[in-house]
C-alpha cells in the first residue's frame, strides 16, 4: 500500500467520468435490455411468442424503434451480446439507432452464477478469462459501458462472509479491467428479493455488501468517479408478512446508501428486482423526494419493470409494434419523472402528498 | 454477517447524531486542547514557561474563561484527563466553564502508541483495556465525545499493509465502545507530514487509509452519523521540494474524502499537523470555497493551530490574559469564517501565526 502504479491516466480518467456523468444524466436512467437467450425465453413464454433469434430481434427492434421522447430519459441501454450485431429492418445496426438518440451504448459481460462449493447454495459469477480483450472489441464496436451482475440472497446463514468477499472481489476485478479499456463498469451486487425477512435485515445486509463491495473497489484501485452502482432496493422479503410505505422503503434505501457509497460514484442505478412496473417508479420518485442529502444520481436501471406493458401489448403481433413502442416510452417518461422526484403516481394519490409521509427523526 | 444483533437502540443512535450536529454546527469546529503532561511540557517549553500542573491549569484556563460568545465558533473541546478535573480559580469546573457556554466536551481516550514489531518503526494504539468503564466514568463527569489518535507515516516501504489494517480495527474497537456508553467518538487516522513525498503520494495513502478505516467500522457495526473524523489533510511531505497552493491542498484533500467517507458521517475535523495558524486556516477555506459538493461538514479540530498565538501573548505571566485571549478568539473566529469558506486573508499576518509549529516526528 506504499506507492502509487497510476492504473489510469488522466485523460483515460476524464473518459470515464464523462461516460458515466452521461448515462446518469439528470432525468435519465438505463434500459436494462440485455436478457440472455434463456432469460428471454422465460419472457417470450409468457407472451406466447416462440423464442427465435427473429423474434428476439423484433422485440428489441420494438424498444429501439422509440421516438426522440427517450432521449430526456434514457441515458443508456445494456445489451446482451447476440444483439450488439442485429440490426433493424431497414439494416441499421441496433448499436447505431441508440447511440444516433445520443444513448450511451453497454453490454453485459458476465458468464452467469457458478456455485460455491461448501456454503449454502450461494455463488459467484464468471467471465474474467480473456476480459480485457472482449472489452476492448467491444469498444471498438461501440459500447462505452458494461454491467456484471453478482447474486446474493437472504437465508437463515447467507449471504455467508466468503460469498460477500467472493463476489465483491470478483466484481472489483472486472471493474478494474473495464476501466483498463475505457468502458465504464456498472457494479451489481444483487441482493435477492425472495424470503421473508423483514425491511430492517435488508438493510443490514446490504450495508454489509456494499461496504464489501467499496473496500474491494479501493484495493483494486477502481477509480470511483468512472463507475456506476446498480443495487437492489432496500426493500423485505418477497413473502415478508409486513408491509411498508414506499417511504420507509425509501429511507431504509437512501440510509444504506449514505453509509456505504462514497460520494465520488456518479450514480446509483437500481435494479427493478421483481417489482411491477408502477412499484419500481413509485418507489424510485419516493427515494428521489426523501429528506436525506444524497450525493449521486438516484435513477434506474430496469428491465422489466420498462418493458412489462410493452412486451404484453406485442405479443409477437407485427400489427401491435407501434403500441407496444408506445407503451414502453410512456414507461421510460414516467421513470424519468420519478429520477428527478416528480412523478405523482398512476392513481389517485399524488406525489406530493409523498414528502409528509416520511416520519421526521426515523432512526434506520 | 447474516443476521443484525442491534449494537444501540434508536434512542441511543438519535443521542449520539445530536451531539455530533451540536459539535459540527455551522461555522463551529473544534479547539484540540488535549495535550499530554509531555506535550505540553514542548509548548510552555517555547515560551520558557515550566511544566508545572499549575501553569498547565492557568493556560487552559485562559482559554476556557474566554467570553461565551466563543461559542459561535467553537463546538466542542477536547480535554486530556488531567484538566478534566481542573477548576478556575474561583474553584469552579472547567467542565461547568465550557457547557455553560453551550460547548460539548470531548476527552482523550487513547494511551499512546505501542510498536509493531516486525515492520519498519510503525504502530500501533492502545487504550483499549477498561475503556468501557472509563467511558462509562466521563460521560458521568460530563463528557460527551472521545478522541482516539492512530499515527501512520509515508516512506518507501510505509504505511504497511499491516499498520494500515491494525490502526483501523483498534480505531473501530474504540469507536464502537465509546458508543456504548453514548460518547461520540472521534476517529483520528493521522498520516504524518514528515517525508520529502509530493501531494500525489500523500492522496494515494490517504485514500487507502480512509477506506480500511470506513471497513473497519462497517465491520465493527459503528453508527457512522453517531460519530465524527479527525484525518490530515492531503499536503505533500515537509521536505517536499516540490510547493502547492492552498487550491492543490484544497482539491487532493476533497476528492480523497469524496472517494473514501460516506455521507453518513456529519463532520470531518482536519487535524492541523503542523501546519502554522494561517496556513491551517488558508487550507481550510479553500476546501469550503471548492465549487463541489460535499455532503459532510468540514471543519477543524485544531491545537497548535488555535493555541499559539494565544501561548506567545501569554508567556507565562497572569498580566497577559486578556491578550492571549484575544489571539484565541482571533484565530477561533478566523477558523469559524473558513468553515464557510469566507475568510478573506488580510496582506499582514503576525509572525507566530505564520511560524511553522512543525516537529519532526511529532508524537503526543
Amino acid at each position: 500500500m506504499t506507492h502509487q502504479y497510476p492504473a489510469l491516466t488522466a485523460e483515460q480518467k476524464k473518459e470515464l467520468s464523462d461516460i458515466a456523468l452521461r448515462i446518469v444524466a439528470p432525468g435519465k436512467g438505463i434500459l436494462a435490455a440485455d436478457e440472455s437467450v434463456g432469460h428471454m425465453a422465460k419472457r417470450l413464454n409468457q407472451i406466447g411468442v416462440e423464442n427465435t433469434e427473429e423474434n428476439r430481434r423484433l422485440y428489441r427492434q420494438i424498444l429501439f424503434s422509440a421516438d426522440s421522447r427517450v432521449k430526456k430519459c434514457i441515458g443508456g441501454v445494456i445489451f446482451f451480446h447476440e444483439t450488439m450485431y442485429q440490426k433493424a429492418d431497414d439494416g441499421t445496426p441496433f448499436v447505431q439507432m441508440i447511440k444516433d438518440k445520443g444513448i450511451v451504448v453497454g453490454i453485459k459481460v458476465d458468464k452467469g452464477v457458478v456455485p460455491l462449493a461448501g456454503t449454502d447454495g450461494e455463488t459467484t459469477t464468471q467471465g474474467l478469462d480473456g476480459l480485457s480483450e472482449r472489452c476492448a472489441q467491444y469498444k471498438k464496436d461501440g459500447a462505452d459501458f458494461a454491467k456484471w451482475r453478482c447474486v446474493l440472497k437472504i437465508s437463515e446463514n447467507t449471504p455467508s462472509a466468503l460469498a460477500i468477499m467472493e463476489n465483491a472481489n470478483v466484481l472489483a476485478r472486472y471493474a478494474s479491467i473495464c476501466q483498463q479499456n475505457g468502458i465504464v463498469p456498472i457494479v451489481e451486487p444483487e441482493i435477492l428479493p425472495d424470503g421473508d425477512h423483514d425491511l430492517k435485515r435488508c438493510q443490514y445486509v446490504t450495508e454489509k455488501v456494499l461496504a464489501a463491495v467499496y473496500k474491494a473497489l479501493s484495493d483494486h484501485h477502481v477509480y470511483l468517479e468512472g463507475t456506476l452502482l446498480k443495487p437492489n432496493m432496500v426493500t423485505p422479503g418477497h413473502s415478508c408478512p409486513t408491509k411498508y410505505s414506499p417511504e420507509e422503503i425509501a429511507m431504509a434505501t437512501v440510509t444504506a446508501l449514505r453509509r456505504t457509497v462514497p460520494p465520488a460514484v456518479p450514480g446509483v442505478t437500481f435494479l427493478s428486482g421483481g417489482q411491477s412496473e408502477e412499484e419500481a417508479s413509485i418507489n424510485l420518485n419516493a427515494i428521489n423526494t426523501c429528506p436525506l442529502v444524497r450525493p449521486w444520481a438516484l435513477t434506474f436501471s430496469y428491465g422489466r419493470a420498462l418493458q412489462a406493458s410493452a412486451l404484453s401489448a406485442w405479443r409477437g403481433q407485427p400489427d401491435n409494434a407501434i403500441a407496444a413502442t408506445e407503451e414502453f416510452v410512456k414507461r421510460a417518461e414516467v421513470n424519468g419523472l420519478a429520477a428527478l422526484g416528480k412523478y405523482e403516481g398512476s392513481g389517485d394519490d399524488s406525489g406530493a402528498a409523498g414528502q409528509s409521509l416520511y416520519v421526521a427523526n426515523h432512526a434506520y | 454477517m447474516t443476521h443484525q444483533f442491534p449494537a444501540l437502540t434508536s434512542e441511543q443512535k438519535k443521542a449520539l447524531s445530536d451531539i455530533a450536529q451540536q459539535i459540527v454546527a455551522s461555522g463551529k469546529g473544534i479547539l484540540a486542547a488535549d495535550e499530554s503532561v509531555g506535550t505540553m511540557g514542548n509548548r510552555l517549553q517555547r515560551i520558557n514557561v515550566e511544566n508545572t500542573e499549575e501553569n498547565r491549569r492557568a493556560f487552559r484556563e485562559i482559554l476556557f474563561t474566554s467570553d461565551a460568545s466563543i461559542n459561535q465558533s467553537i463546538g466542542g473541546v477536547i480535554l486530556f484527563h488531567e484538566t478534566l478535573y481542573q477548576k478556575d480559580s474561583t474553584g469552579k469546573p472547567f467542565t461547568t466553564l465550557i457547557k455553560e457556554k453551550g460547548i460539548v466536551v470531548g476527552i482523550k481516550l487513547d494511551k499512546g502508541t505501542a510498536p509493531l514489531a516486525g515492520t519498519n518503526g510503525e504502530s500501533t494504539i492502545q487504550g483499549l483495556d477498561g475503556l468501557a468503564e472509563r467511558c462509562a466514568q466521563y460521560k458521568k463527569d460530563g463528557v460527551d465525545f472521545g478522541k482516539w489518535r492512530a499515527v501512520l507515516k509515508i516512506t518507501s516501504t510505509t504505511p504497511s499493509q499491516l499498520a494500515i489494517e491494525e490502526n483501523a480495527r483498534a480505531l473501530a474497537r474504540y469507536a464502537s465502545i465509546c458508543q456504548q456508553h453514548g460518547l461520540v467518538p472521534i476517529v483520528e487516522p493521522e498520516i504524518l507530514p514528515d517525508g520529502d513525498h509530493d501531494l500525489q503520494r500523500c492522496q494515494y495513502v490517504t485514500e487507502k487509509v480512509l477506506a480500511a478505516v470506513y471497513k473497519a467500522l462497517n465491520d465493527h457495526h459503528v453508527y457512522l452519523e453517531g460519530t465524527l473524523l479527525k484525518p490530515n489533510m492531503v499536503m505533500a511531505g515537509h521536505s517536499c521540494p516540490k510547493k502547492y497552493t492552498p487550491q492543490d491542498v484544497a482539491v487532493a484533500t476533497v476528492t480523497t474524502l469524496l472517494r473514501t467517507v460516506p455521507a453518513a458521517v456529519p463532520g470531518i475535523c482536519f487535524l492541523s499537523g503542523g501546519q502554522s495558524e494561517e496556513e491551517a486556516s488558508v487550507n481550510l477555506n479553500a476546501m469550503n470555497q471548492l465549487p463541489v459538493a460535499k455532503p459532510w461538514k468540514l471543519t477543524f479540530s485544531y491545537g497548535r493551530a488555535l493555541q499559539a498565538s494565544a501561548l506567545a501573548a501569554w508567556v507565562g505571566k497572569s498580566e497577559n490574559k486578556k491578550a492571549a485571549q484575544e489571539a484565541f478568539r482571533k484565530r477561533a473566529q478566523i477558523n469559524s469564517l473558513a468553515c464557510r469558506g469566507q475568510y478573506v486573508t488580510s496582506g499582514k499576518t503576525d509572525a507566530a501565526a505564520t511560524q511553522s509549529l512543525f516537529t519532526a516526528s511529532y508524537t503526543y
